[in-house]
């Protein structure tokens, strides 16, 4: 095993991803706002699946929303990963607007415990040097 | 009475499906594709057309052309995809041959699942964003959350699933030990030792909702089928198998792996979407059905697509298994080889295999009785799939 399978997973970063990791580093939620019809939409896209406008901002958002669904992971084929289990993952439905979702390990709440809708808020955890993620705490 | 079919099968193989072939994918792909010929009967050259699938992790079809020393290649297709393309290259040959592209088709899946490149990790994972199907934005979301492995995507929407209409373990491992009952006459399968529920409550978690036994068997192994047009087929050794209808499909904004099962109901499929034009396709009704290959990478992912298709109730599924309704003998037979749960995962692929013999009558004790018509599908219970439904001559 090499030093780097130790180390958390870097996200391959893509062109229209940039900013969403650039606002993480500043312990920011930033997502794409249409310009055209005001929607909030991740994971980011060049297109509005609404309307299809090509007009965006990245605009802050609260950090607050609820657990749509929840995994316990117990095993992970990744070993940064399975030394980090049992952990609670899943995926976070923003306050701004329904259907907008958001994937994050879930801390704060033990894994027997979580319960969906439960309320969380964003905060952020530096995993590597100079990349900063997002996580989600239960309110 | 069916619709005219599209196309037919005429030829089978497949190689043993272990944990090590000790051989490489070309030499697996190789004797599965001869196998396929020996059993529809036909010579090698004849063969001009080849449709595969893969996941980095197989040849493609110049490599077995080569190696069966094909003259020329009239039709020929690589689709870097998962499971949810299994049904779908078979619904390619058939396109392929109707259409009077090509005349014999050989439609093959060959990987070392198991001793070779496994699934999941985000190195995998790196390596789908950068090459594969899933060159997309998904990948960096879902490493970084701690999702690299197929089997948590799948929990996330079986736990919609559980909280929605109440399902449980149990209904899960209902699921699991009907398959593996099936498996028992089955001498391609892998697990044949019948599963308890208390065998199911002891497996081990590997993502919760799901435990080793809701996951199928990554798996060596290669298997092969032949396509044509009815009309050759009957010059061929086996009486053809039919391809009624068929379809590689999707729901709505079906980006990435994951992402696209959450943009409609989650516990919904393809198949809500896509059933219904594929029956009247076929000609042919939900209960003319004699049994169903359903793509099982999980068994939450019968569950899913068994409502999709409209075979069972939502929330059903543990009374359907646990009444016995999905064994040979019950009411619609369910994955009669056992699946990917407990045959192998050969990507889905053998699956189409399994139903051809079915529909020859050749399974032996595991025989559904004048079984007929068929349906096979592959994806898992999410946007994404593809399907055909498969007729005796």
């Amino acid at each position: 095993m090499n030093a780097s399978a130790s180390l958390y997973p870097v996200p391959q970063v893509t062109a229209v991803s940039k900013p969403f990791w650039a606002a993480c580093l500043q312990h920011r939620l930033q997502l794409q706002k249409c310009e055209s019809c005001g929607r909030f939409r991740f994971y980011p896209c060049e297109a509005c699946p609404d309307c299809r406008s090509t007009a965006y901002q990245w605009v802050d958002v609260s950090g607050r929303g609820k657990i749509l669904t929840w995994i316990v992971v117990h095993r992970s084929v990744d070993p940064v990963w399975q030394e980090r289990t049992p952990f609670v993952t899943g995926i976070v439905e923003i306050e701004e607007q329904k259907g907008c979702f958001i994937p994050g390990i879930i801390q704060g709440v033990a894994p027997a415990d979580v319960r969906g809708g439960m309320p969380v808020k964003v905060e952020f955890e530096e995993t590597n040097p100079g990349v900063v993620v997002p996580r989600w705490r239960v309110q | 009475m069916a619709n005219k079919p599209l196309a037919a099968i005429a030829g089978i193989g497949w190689t043993d499906y272990t944990r090590n072939s000790g051989r490489s994918v070309e030499s697996l792909a190789l004797e599965a594709c001869h196998h396929a010929l020996a059993d529809a009967g036909l010579p090698a050259e004849k063969v001009d057309g080849l449709a595969s699938f893969n996941l980095g992790d197989s040849v493609v079809t110049s490599v077995v052309a080569t190696n069966l020393g094909l003259p020329k290649l009239n039709h020929y297709a690589d689709f870097a995809a998962g499971g949810f393309m299994a049904c779908g290259v078979m619904v390619e040959a058939a396109m392929a041959v109707s259409a009077g592209l090509a005349d014999y088709v050989l439609v093959y899946r060959a990987l070392n699942g198991a001793s070779g490149q496994r699934y999941g990790g985000f190195e995998f994972s790196r390596m789908l964003a950068e090459h594969g199907v899933h060159t997309d934005a998904e990948q960096q979301f879902l490493d970084t959350a701690g999702i690299t492995m197929p089997a948590q995507e799948f929990a996330l929407l079986c736990r919609l699933h559980m909280e929605k209409y109440g399902t449980t373990n149990d209904d899960l491992a209902a699921v699991a030990m009907s398959g593996r009952a099936n498996a028992a006459d089955n001498p391609r399968a892998q697990m044949r030792k019948p599963m308890s529920l208390e065998d199911y409550r002891n497996s081990r978690w590997v993502a919760e909702p799901f435990r080793v036994f809701d996951c199928c068997l990554q798996t060596d192994g290669a298997c092969a089928l032949l396509v044509t047009s009815p009309e050759r087929a009957r010059d061929l050794k086996k009486a053809p198998v039919n391809i009624h209808a068929g379809f590689t499909a999707t729901g709505p904004r079906n980006r990435g792996s994951m992402w696209g099962n959450f943009n409609i109901d989650p516990t919904t499929t393809y198949a809500d979407l896509h059933a219904d034009r594929l029956f009247e396709r076929a000609g042919i009704k939900r209960d003319d059905l004699d049994f169903a290959e359903i793509y099982d990478c999980f068994t939450y992912s019968i569950i899913g697509q068994m409502e999709g298709f409209g075979l069972i109730e939502r929330g059903e599924a543990g009374e359907f298994f646990r009444s016995g309704a999905g064994r040979i003998d019950g009411r619609l037979p369910i994955n009669t080889h056992g699946g990917l749960l407990s045959e192998g995962y050969i990507h889905g692929l053998n699956s189409v295999v399994e139903a051809v013999e079915q529909l020859r009558g050749e399974a032996g004790p595991r025989q559904v009785k004048d079984a007929a018509f068929g349906l096979v599908t592959a994806g898992g219970a999410t946007q994404t799939g593809s399907a055909v439904i498969l007729g005796r001559h």
